[in-house]
């Protein structure tokens, strides 16, 4: 169902067909495409609003539900995403906004057809989940990520009622976990299901029923468990889908019999088209090798909540020579990392998350040795996120001189401030030789014992720079206006605790209009820097959240973006919108 | 999580005694001027580091200037060290929980972390290993390192690893021991006690280095003069208590449950600062009484 065009077609010398056109612009696939072709002229514009079905919307606040349902008529899928960024590290006071509720609601009207929601970053409650459930006849997919406000009630509404539901994804989201029976609310009817994941959710599911599900929805792709489900239900669950690509278990902790064991080992090996794994939960490494025959053809190994020892990784990957993804904990160490660098070669993207991330025991992790390491063996490597106590400018240079291609460079050395460890220096020199040497960084996250040079650094040279993000560094202003002048493609800039003050907010006042966002807490920036910026750029959206612990002239946590939407209008009141 | 203390400047002049008022103030609360001559521009970054790193010992010190706290052993089983029921948990004066090393670095900014006192000179423990110097000052900085709380909070509940099983099914009980602020762990065999006063005071023997440059750094006493009573005096005016991580990845507080259920249900041990204790107790009555 569709609306259809009417009289809407404009006079034009071309003889091409309007109902052709779209069709040959609703092939395009990137974003990026779609939103140039719609610049071309008139007639592409109103061609491409007609054939787009997706549309992403970056900050949910950049545009109203009204303006994009007036301006694309027939969409099917809608990804949005909400708060900024560093709301996921509780720099956003709850109640922010970002609620979901007001697009459902012109959705229901606007687009009954909907099929697919994507969300990061949302507020949704459980009473939206149950309106999207009824109001929607033909919704499929359901994705949350890092969103809060809703609860296994809603779940289980979206379980109960959504006929047609291929996908139910739910990650890393702030929620009311308040029991397993939301997955009991899936009929026995209930059929079409290809992606399951609900391994973030605490309570126990009705196993029964989960394995029912299981094996009457033939095209299931994807099952991520939670940690509740054993391994014995495990390998029940896996006779049931051999089928799968995606699969993150539950614990690897349950005590098995050889038998047992055994069996676990041929479910796995009959799951031939397994690429992505996940899951483990536990450090407990004896029953790692009933994976190895799954790993053949392994490309995505998600290890992030599984703190394992290095020698139990390097067994492990020694069976995984086409793994081109990995994200594991740092209780790997470096030696971890040198199995990776020895077996991987095919790597490209690598993230090392703390065990243990306030230094509450003895701390090992990784340091500069295990980043060297990869990259010497994996030089195809070019999204990399490293969380590492200790780091070296000359170790940086290495890793870049080895892996030139980085796209995503996110280094976070865990103390504030920290200098190289071994000449005492600011880090300067190892984000230069980041920018210098990969062209084609886009993303870039910085930290250690940072002055202005490094600013310089990027804005000189980091031509292709999206995203940049920043804490505990620099010295002056002049370190942010260098990126704000230097960096064409900047999207999104987020600092927190650095000494850029008034001078350098107003310095990229322009500059934000070709931005998604630009946020600063804990800075320099005072409420009539500000001020001057809502004054000089009416059409920008300039947010200050208030707190009252603050003194009245200090704007501590700043959020700044473009919108055809005007101000916000759901602020709560402890946002100002100047 | 750590949002409430704010961090020390430093002034040129070396010792902003303003700033070395403990406060319980969340994060830019109060704003001591900023001092815009970038003073950290004369000290050597090493030298920051260390300096910072003597202060992440700094609980002691506030127990050398006095205020009662108490390190708490509760309840029925263990005979406690000089302890009541109606102790206090923590110190009434509460507050400093560990010093960043961000703010050494960054000391011409406002940031939101950790506040306390200015550290005095570096402590000879610390300089030893300079390497490992950072770390040891532990920072509560709102939001830092950028991981989600998901994350965080998952990753809090981790079982042990299988060395632990492996030794509990030899006839001992080694379980880790960490103190907040020290720079390692020591480990303990449970089984060579039979009560939770002789744990007690086994920790304190072990914990006592930590404590001892603490003196140090205040020239108040040094190592020969420290004896053991003063040593107990300064658990005791500690603000520390002492904790435990049972079965469940749950934290408890030490004393509450018979000794033998003890040592089958704890995991490890942490020496924790009493300002983070606060919620333990309370969970531990309810888990008790879900036992009983």
């Amino acid at each position: 169902m569709e609306c259809k065009r009417k009289n809407e077609k404009s006079k034009s010398n071309s003889t091409f067909p309007d109902e052709v056109l779209e069709l040959v612009l609703g092939m395009l696939k990137s974003r990026k495409d779609k939103s140039t072709v719609s610049l071309v002229c008139k007639e592409w514009y109103n061609a491409e609003r007609w054939s787009r079905r997706s549309v992403f919307i970056g900050n949910c606040y950049s545009v109203s539900p009204e303006i994009l349902t007036r301006r694309f008529p027939n969409i099917r899928s809608v990804t949005l995403k909400g708060k900024p960024r560093f709301a996921d590290f509780n720099l956003v006071p709850a109640n922010w906004g970002a609620d979901i509720h007001s697009w459902l609601v012109v959705f229901a009207v606007k687009y009954p057809w909907l099929e697919e929601l994507r969300l990061k970053r949302m507020t949704v409650t459980d009473e939206s989940l149950e309106f999207l459930a009824l109001k929607f006849p033909n919704f499929k997919a359901l994705s949350l990520l890092s969103c809060d406000g809703f609860s296994t009630d809603g779940l289980a509404k979206i379980a109960a009622n959504c006929k047609n539901l291929t996908e139910l994804d739910i990650q890393e989201n702030g929620i009311e976990d308040k029991s397993g029976n939301w997955l009991s609310c899936f009929p026995e009817s209930f059929t079409s299901l290809e992606v399951l994941n609900f391994a973030n959710l605490h309570y126990e599911v009705n196993f029964d029923a989960l394995e029912k599900l299981v094996s009457r929805c033939k095209s299931l792709k994807t099952l991520k468990v939670n940690k509740s489900v054993t391994l014995k239900q495990l390998q029940r669950l896996l006779v049931h889908a051999p089928q799968l690509g995606e699969l993150g278990t539950g614990s690897f902790s349950q005590e098995l019999t050889p038998q047992q064991c055994s069996e676990l080992g041929s479910a796995f090996k009959n799951c031939r088209n397994l690429h992505t794994l996940s899951g483990l939960w536990v450090a407990t490494a004896q029953y790692l090798p009933v994976l190895y025959s799954a790993c053949t053809n392994l490309t995505f190994l998600n290890f992030s909540y599984a703190p394992l020892d290095s020698d139990d990784l390097a067994k492990l990957l020694v069976h995984c020579p086409k793994l081109q993804r990995l994200w594991v904990v740092d209780s790997v160490e470096d030696k971890g990392l040198e199995a990776v660098g020895s077996h991987c070669p095919l790597l490209e993207e690598l993230r090392v998350f703390p065990a243990d991330p306030f230094d509450e025991g003895i701390v090992h992790g990784v340091t500069e040795s295990g980043f060297i390491a990869v990259s010497q063996g994996c030089p195809r490597l070019h999204y990399v996120l490293y969380f590492c106590r200790q780091m070296t400018n000359a170790a940086v240079a290495t890793v870049v001189q080895n892996c030139p291609d980085f796209t995503h460079f996110r280094l976070c050395i865990m103390h504030p401030g920290q200098p190289d460890y071994l000449t005492q220096d600011p880090m300067d020199e190892a984000f230069g030789a980041v920018v210098k040497t990969c062209t084609k960084l886009q993303r870039l996250a910085v930290s250690g014992y940072l002055t202005d040079l490094t600013f310089e650094y990027i804005g000189k040279y980091a031509k292709n720079l999206e995203t940049l993000s920043v804490a505990f560094a620099g010295k002056s202003d002049w370190g942010m206006r260098c990126v704000l002048d230097g960096c064409p493609k900047l999207r999104k800039l987020e600092v927190r605790d650095c000494p850029f003050g008034n001078v350098a907010l107003l310095s990229g006042s322009r500059k934000y209009e070709s931005m998604r966002s630009l946020w600063m807490s804990d800075c320099k920036v005072t409420m009539n820097g500000v001020r001057l910026l809502a004054k000089e750029m009416p059409r920008l959206n300039v947010e200050v959240i208030k707190e009252e612990r603050y003194e009245t002239h200090q704007a501590r946590k700043v959020y700044v973006y473009r919108s055809v939407a005007g101000p916000r209008r759901d602020a709560p009141p402890f946002v100002l919108t100047l | 999580m750590k949002d409430c203390d704010k961090f020390s400047k430093r002034t040129s002049g070396g010792l902003n005694l303003k700033a070395t008022e403990l406060r319980l103030g969340l994060p830019g609360s109060e704003s001591p001027e900023r001092d815009e001559g970038l003073e950290d521009k004369n000290l050597h970054p090493l030298g920051m580091v260390k300096s910072l790193v003597s202060g992440a010992k700094r609980g002691f010190s506030d127990t050398i200037d006095g205020g009662p706290g108490k390190w708490l052993l509760s309840g029925s089983g263990g005979s406690e060290v000089g302890l009541g029921k109606d102790t206090v948990l923590f110190s009434p004066r509460g507050a400093g929980t560990g010093v960043s090393a961000a703010k050494a670095e960054c000391s011409n900014q406002q940031t939101s972390v950790v506040k306390d006192k200015v550290p005095q000179s570096p402590k000879p423990l610390n300089e030893k290993k300079p390497q490992i110097s950072a770390p040891a000052a532990r920072e509560q900085v709102v939001g830092w390192p950028p991981i989600r709380s998901f994350r965080k909070n998952s990753m809090a509940t981790q079982p042990q690893k299988n060395d632990d099983d492996a030794e509990a099914k030899s006839g001992c009980l080694y379980v880790k021991v960490s103190m907040d602020g020290a720079p390692y762990l020591r480990k303990v065999d449970l089984k060579n006690f039979c009560n939770y006063m002789e744990l007690s005071s086994a920790l304190e023997k072990m914990f006592s280095c930590f404590t001892i440059s603490q003196c140090g750094s205040h020239g108040v006493c040094g190592r020969d003069k420290l004896s053991e009573s003063r040593l107990m005096d300064l658990l005791h005016g500690s603000e520390y208590v002492l904790t435990y991580e049972d079965k469940d990845g749950d934290w408890m507080l030490v004393g509450d449950v018979p000794w033998e259920m003890f040592t089958n249900s704890c995991k490890r041990l942490r020496i924790m600062k009493s300002s983070e204790a606060i919620g333990l107790a309370p969970r531990a009555m309810e888990k008790c009484k879900s036992r009983n």
